[in-house]
């Protein structure tokens, strides 16, 4: 596989979110407008993109019986670092994305990736599928919170242009599953062609 | 509004440590935490069992049974490395790794001692047993717990009860998806998507127990 297409792949061949239908959790909690998904694809895709290179760079290291708890400690540090970065430099996303950050960690794309590619493939690989994959989950939680941000609140990216007659229904949790299931049609759709 | 204005204020006292648990209380604390805040339909954590799990009732009531039972033993756990260990040395950072990894090693003895000790359970739990560990509701109770300063009685019946509502939507959401699939859906909306629009439909039908009770 050329180094393009481990980039490439992620947004849509294997998207995360539509395709592999990984990481519901965060795709649904904080996707309530664009900023908010923008932010958790990105903290994500750092984490993914550091757990990576690090599990690449130990994995013959660690004895195979016990990998999947080391992944997990490799994992949930770059979350605290994340996690503490955040506190520091962006406070207002951090208050809004809440539990969502530390729970980063049971997040199934980072271990699913750590498993299924850091743990077989070479260092600059390895860290181009995270950067792959983490593009994928960010353009999705992008995408999504923007039409959950456009039909419920009137707004894109916090820019207002309808008021306040939206449903807000769409911000709360219903809309955050029924806008999900459309967009995965409308994905599936586009994909197939 | 004077009801929830007196549970309120016993709510208040008690975060504070003032006032011992009232029975409204760990009433308000379960009505909240199995409908008005059902950790699946509105607050999004334990979507992937929701989803991969649910298409048989019976499995559902026993991947609900088991995370009940790892969840209620996991807020034990974890309250008391918060309480004892964390805080004291001021470590609280050091949260998320040391929680993940307790749960994680919760659910390994757990799967160990129910083999030993009582393998009908064992059997009937057995297999859900290692999806529990990536569940994310299991992590998110047990931070959701510290952040909401529960003291440990009221931490555990949060715990127990949050879980009684995953295995509630689960159990619901199977019965529904074992109809959905007699009918004709168009093709496109087979599979996950059908069932994440009827997931919608159902949270819009939890969203009726707003405001029931106070919430902690």
């Amino acid at each position: 596989m050329s180094k393009l297409q481990l980039i490439t792949k992620g947004i849509l061949k294997e998207n995360p979110t539509f395709v592999l239908i990984l990481g519901m959790c965060p795709t649904l909690g904080v996707t309530s407008s664009a900023v908010n998904g923008m932010g958790m694809g990105v903290a994500t895709m750092a984490v993914l993109i550091m757990s990576n290179i690090v599990i690449s760079l130990i994995k013959n290291l660690i004895p195979d019986k016990v990998r999947i708890p080391a992944f997990i400690v490799v994992i949930a540090s770059f979350v605290t670092i994340i996690e503490m970065l955040m506190k520091a430099y962006v406070p207002a996303l951090y208050a809004s994305l809440g539990v969502f950050i530390p729970l980063i960690v049971v997040n199934c794309i980072i271990l699913g990736r750590a498993e299924a590619f850091a743990s077989k493939n070479g260092v600059v690989d390895s860290a181009l599928d995270g950067v792959g994959i983490g593009l994928g989950f960010t353009l999705s939680l992008t995408v999504i919170g923007m039409v959950r941000e456009a039909l419920g609140a009137g707004s894109i990216f916090g820019y207002n242009f309808a008021g306040d007659v939206m449903p807000l229904l769409f911000i709360l949790a219903p809309g955050g599953f029924i806008v999900l299931g459309y967009l995965m049609v409308l994905f599936n759709k586009i994909a197939k062609r | 509004m004077d009801t929830m204005n007196i549970s309120q204020e016993i709510l208040q006292a008690f975060s504070t440590g003032e006032v011992a648990v009232a029975p409204i209380t760990i009433f308000a604390i379960i009505i909240g935490a199995i409908f008005v805040n059902n950790v699946v339909l509105s607050q999004f954590l334990g979507i992937c069992p929701f989803l991969g799990v649910s298409s048989k009732v019976n499995t559902a009531m026993g991947m609900g049974a088991a995370v009940t039972f790892v969840m209620a033993l996991s807020a034990v756990v974890t309250w008391c490395l918060q309480e004892f260990i964390l805080a004291p040395f001021g470590i609280e950072y050091m949260q998320t790794i040391v929680f993940i990894l307790v749960i994680a090693a919760l659910v390994q003895m757990v799967e160990i001692v129910l083999r030993k000790v009582s393998p009908a359970l064992y059997r009937a739990l057995g297999i859900f047993l290692p999806l529990i560990t990536t569940n994310c509701a299991v992590l998110g109770v047990a931070i959701l717990m510290v952040q909401k300063e529960f003291s440990l009685v009221t931490g555990v019946i949060y715990s127990a009860a949050t879980a009684l509502g995953f295995a509630l939507a689960l159990v619901l959401f199977a019965g529904i998806r074992e109809r959905l699939e007699m009918e004709d859906t168009p093709e496109g909306m087979r599979g996950v998507p059908i069932a994440l629009v009827t997931a919608g439909l159902l949270a819009m039908a939890f969203m009726g127990f707003a405001n029931v009770v106070p919430l902690p």
